[in-house]
């Protein structure tokens, strides 16, 4: 057993942090969400050019630097402590992750084009009636001649406004709910029949109600073979919890840290509140909440490779474990900061307005409690 | 002991509800649902429409045009108008300053000040938090010197709620530097159009302008429009506390969204049956319903002690604790339900692409807003945390 990380690790995550520290902090990131496009193509840029760090979970024989989970862990936590708004997870964790484990002549150098930075994807698998559940797909995909015909609407697709490709699940068989029939298809964002209203989400990142009416594509789009998608699509959604709980750890650390601070500098009744027990008890159980999110998330980075079941169980065990934290420390940094906690002027609102939609992101606490139920019952 | 209201309380709720459905506006209303930020007219329009029937001041005495409802029938009345989802009648004339007026203030204080917010043509704000004092409010630091017949104040409040509407506002004001405390502040009456007052919108996270800063810089405040002695503010901020709090525990309006999410979760038939068919959402729903009871009954039992001439001790202290936190798990709940609709911002304008156009189901718009909204309440009205010494001090004795 080992939790340390390697020396390749620690100089990744080093090199990010001061990345972030210099070009990404409140006041950049802030003018950022204010911008027209709500992102930083120059940010992307420069993730891609700069830091190389879009293959740095990827394997080598596609351009990466055949880095792991562990990899993505390191690197979420930054951008959860940066509040990155761009759309790693959505592109480098979900889109490469779904490219890749598809297979196919075109992955390798369409997973090249995400390392470059010039493909950026998000993912359309939530619908309005799905509730986190992606077997839960309504949108259908019919054969078309030599390609196919997509019809369906997609919700809240985080991430579509800046996108240049969704990768969009569609039934080729069985109805909403079955674990057959599922598959995945790669949809240019400019694609006749498919329309898109788009809004700034209530953590200010970019998102999309998504109508796919009679879009025709190829049969290049198709990703893997049809019908066999539900696998692929848990496994990475897996992935992506894991990271997401990664990021929520940058996100309550932040918290944490600010809260600390803050309790040993105001000054009330003549002294810190700081001073206050009922103050110290909870900072030390705000404490403990992020030491045990940490824990879960490593447990759940390290069991990414396990089969299936025990994969799945041990993520949702980490998200909802981290989805509860998110709650206790976000809403306690805020009460102990007052008033001030408050404004959108303070960093510290941001952090607790990410923390509480990481909390619902990729199934909520309660979807999570019920997923380990059924797994371990099964 | 019984439980039952008697025939007239019956008789005056059925009044209520009459009066609100016939006379409450319908734009008023179809603004509330459609979740735009409200306006100064939008709350004023509901305030002469009560005041016009005699019911805008429940608490008031007669003499100064309040109805002369018993606490049972306060409690009723604003039941009612939480129930039917009614804009607020803002406190901070009405329920905050009058009284303190009607207390302490002269016979001329009376006549100039109270008419005007019974009729809403006064809009009134409270200066007391500071950057310096909040839960410790009484080493507040914002000065007024004597100059002849005026106060020079110079200062800076914050966390002034809908200071950017307001006529007036009530100050408290460190005279006696030189004394401990408590025992240097004074109460002061202040015309927001004077000269040197300068109101700064504070952006809470929600993107709502709601709350400001206040600065004074060397603003002249006439002596007659100090309430009370020199420095024995504090005096009147104490009554202010423990003044009016029917309502504070906001059962009722806690018990509309709870019914409306209700409603929400059996009208949505997801692909699976929705949260409807989800025992551990709707336990939840429950749980809450439940502690509502509770909390309801605590606070008639509190009325009914104030209707045999006590008046409210720091009981209050454990209905603004139970109360704000039944209205902060409500807005956890309805959040819950959003699903993935709860993150599309909906209200406000902070940033673009804002209010283009709705998305998701009515239930889920601005589910999140009211959430991160409502942290405000465990803070707000001295601290849940402040709330809690009251207790431990005045009921337990610690």
């Amino acid at each position: 057993m080992d939790f340390t990380l390697n020396d390749e690790q620690r100089q990744l995550r080093d090199t990010l942090a001061r990345f972030l520290a210099a070009r990404y902090g409140f006041d950049a990131r802030q003018k950022i969400l204010r911008s027209e496009e709500g992102w930083s193509p120059a940010v992307w840029k420069a993730l891609a050019e700069e830091l190389g760090i879009l293959g740095a979970a990827l394997p080598e024989e596609v351009g990466g630097f055949g880095g792991g989970p562990v990899d993505t862990m390191l690197i979420m936590e930054e951008l959860g402590r940066a509040l990155l708004v761009e759309p790693y997870l959505e592109t480098v964790v979900i889109g490469a992750g779904l490219l890749r484990h598809s297979g196919g002549e075109a992955a390798a150098e369409r997973l090249g084009a995400i390392i470059d930075g010039t493909m950026i994807t998000a993912f359309a698998w939530s619908e309005p009636d799905s509730r986190f559940d992606p077997a839960l797909c309504a949108t259908t995909a019919t054969r078309d001649s030599d390609g196919w015909r997509l019809e369906g609407r997609k919700a809240v697709v985080v991430a579509a406004p800046c996108a240049t490709h969704l990768i969009v699940t569609a039934r080729t068989a069985g109805d909403p709910g079955s674990r057959e029939g599922l598959s995945l298809f790669l949809v240019e964002r400019g694609v006749a029949g498919l329309s898109t209203t788009d809004y700034t989400t209530v953590d200010g990142r970019r998102a999309a109600e998504v109508t796919l009416e009679s879009v025709r594509v190829g049969a290049e789009a198709l990703l893997g073979e049809a019908g066999q998608a539900l696998p692929i699509v848990e496994r990475v959604l897996d992935e992506a919890r894991a990271a997401l709980c990664a990021e929520a750890l940058g996100v309550l650390s932040e918290l944490q840290r600010r809260t600390l601070d803050f309790v040993k500098e105001r000054k009330q009744f003549g002294i810190a509140i700081g001073q206050f027990q009922v103050l110290q008890h909870r900072l030390v159980d705000m404490f403990m909440e992020v030491e045990q999110a940490r824990s879960m998330t490593m447990m759940a980075t390290l069991k990414l490779g396990e089969a299936e079941r025990e994969r799945s169980r041990a993520v949702s065990a980490a998200k909802a474990y981290v989805g509860k934290a998110c709650r206790f420390v976000g809403q306690n940094a805020v009460q102990t900061h007052g008033g001030i906690g408050l404004t959108d002027e303070l960093a510290l609102s941001h952090y607790f307005k990410r923390a509480t939609m990481i909390e619902s992101q990729l199934g909520s606490v309660d979807y999570h409690l019920a997923r380990y139920e059924a797994l371990t019952a099964a | 002991m019984n439980l039952d209201f008697s025939p007239q309380d019956i008789a005056f709720r059925q009044d209520v509800r009459a009066f609100v459905a016939e006379t409450y506006p319908a734009e008023l209303r179809e603004k509330q649902e459609s979740g735009v930020e409200l306006g100064k007219e939008d709350f004023l329009s509901w305030h002469r429409i009560l005041a016009r029937k005699g019911w805008v001041a429940p608490a008031w005495p007669k003499e100064y045009g309040g109805p002369g409802w018993t606490p049972i029938q306060r409690f009723i009345f604003s039941e009612e108008l939480a129930a039917a989802g009614t804009v607020p009648v803002l406190p901070f004339g009405i329920a905050m300053v009058a009284p303190v007026i009607q207390a302490f203030g002269t016979p001329d204080q009376k006549e100039r000040f109270l008419p005007p917010i019974l009729s809403g043509d006064a809009w009134w704000c409270q200066g007391y938090s500071e950057p310096g004092a909040g839960s410790d409010l009484a080493s507040l630091s914002t000065r007024a010197k004597l100059d002849g017949e005026h106060y020079v104040v110079n200062g800076q409040k914050t966390w002034t709620t809908l200071a950017q509407h307001a006529d007036w506002g009530f100050f408290l004001v460190r005279t006696d530097p030189a004394a401990k405390k408590q025992a240097g502040i004074s109460f002061l009456l202040i015309d927001m159009k004077s000269p040197g007052v300068t109101v700064r919108p504070i952006i809470t996270l929600d993107g709502a302008h709601e709350v400001n800063e206040v600065w004074l810089e060397d603003v002249r405040v006439p002596v007659e429009n100090r309430v009370f002695e020199e420095n024995e503010g504090w005096t009147c901020a104490k009554y202010l506390l423990a003044h009016e709090r029917t309502g504070i525990a906001g059962v009722a309006r806690s018990k509309l969204r709870l019914d409306k999410l209700r409603r929400a979760v059996e009208a949505a038939n997801g692909a699976n049956g929705g949260l409807a068919a989800d025992p551990f959402f709707r336990r939840k729903m429950t749980e809450l319903e439940i502690d509502l009871l509770a909390l309801e009954f605590t606070e008639l039992r509190t009325l009914a002690r104030q209707g045999a001439g006590k008046g409210p001790g720091p009981e209050s202290s454990l209905l603004k604790i139970k109360g704000t936190e039944c209205q902060q798990r409500a807005s956890e709940l309805v959040l819950e339900a959003a699903g993935e609709y709860g993150a599309p911002h909906f209200a406000g304008a902070a940033l673009p692409l804002q209010n283009a156009m709705p998305v998701g189901p009515q239930s889920a718009r601005g589910a999140a807003d009211t959430y991160f909204n409502m942290r405000k309440a465990s803070i707000y009205g001295g601290s849940n945390e402040i709330q809690r010494n009251i207790i431990a001090k005045a009921i337990l004795g610690l």
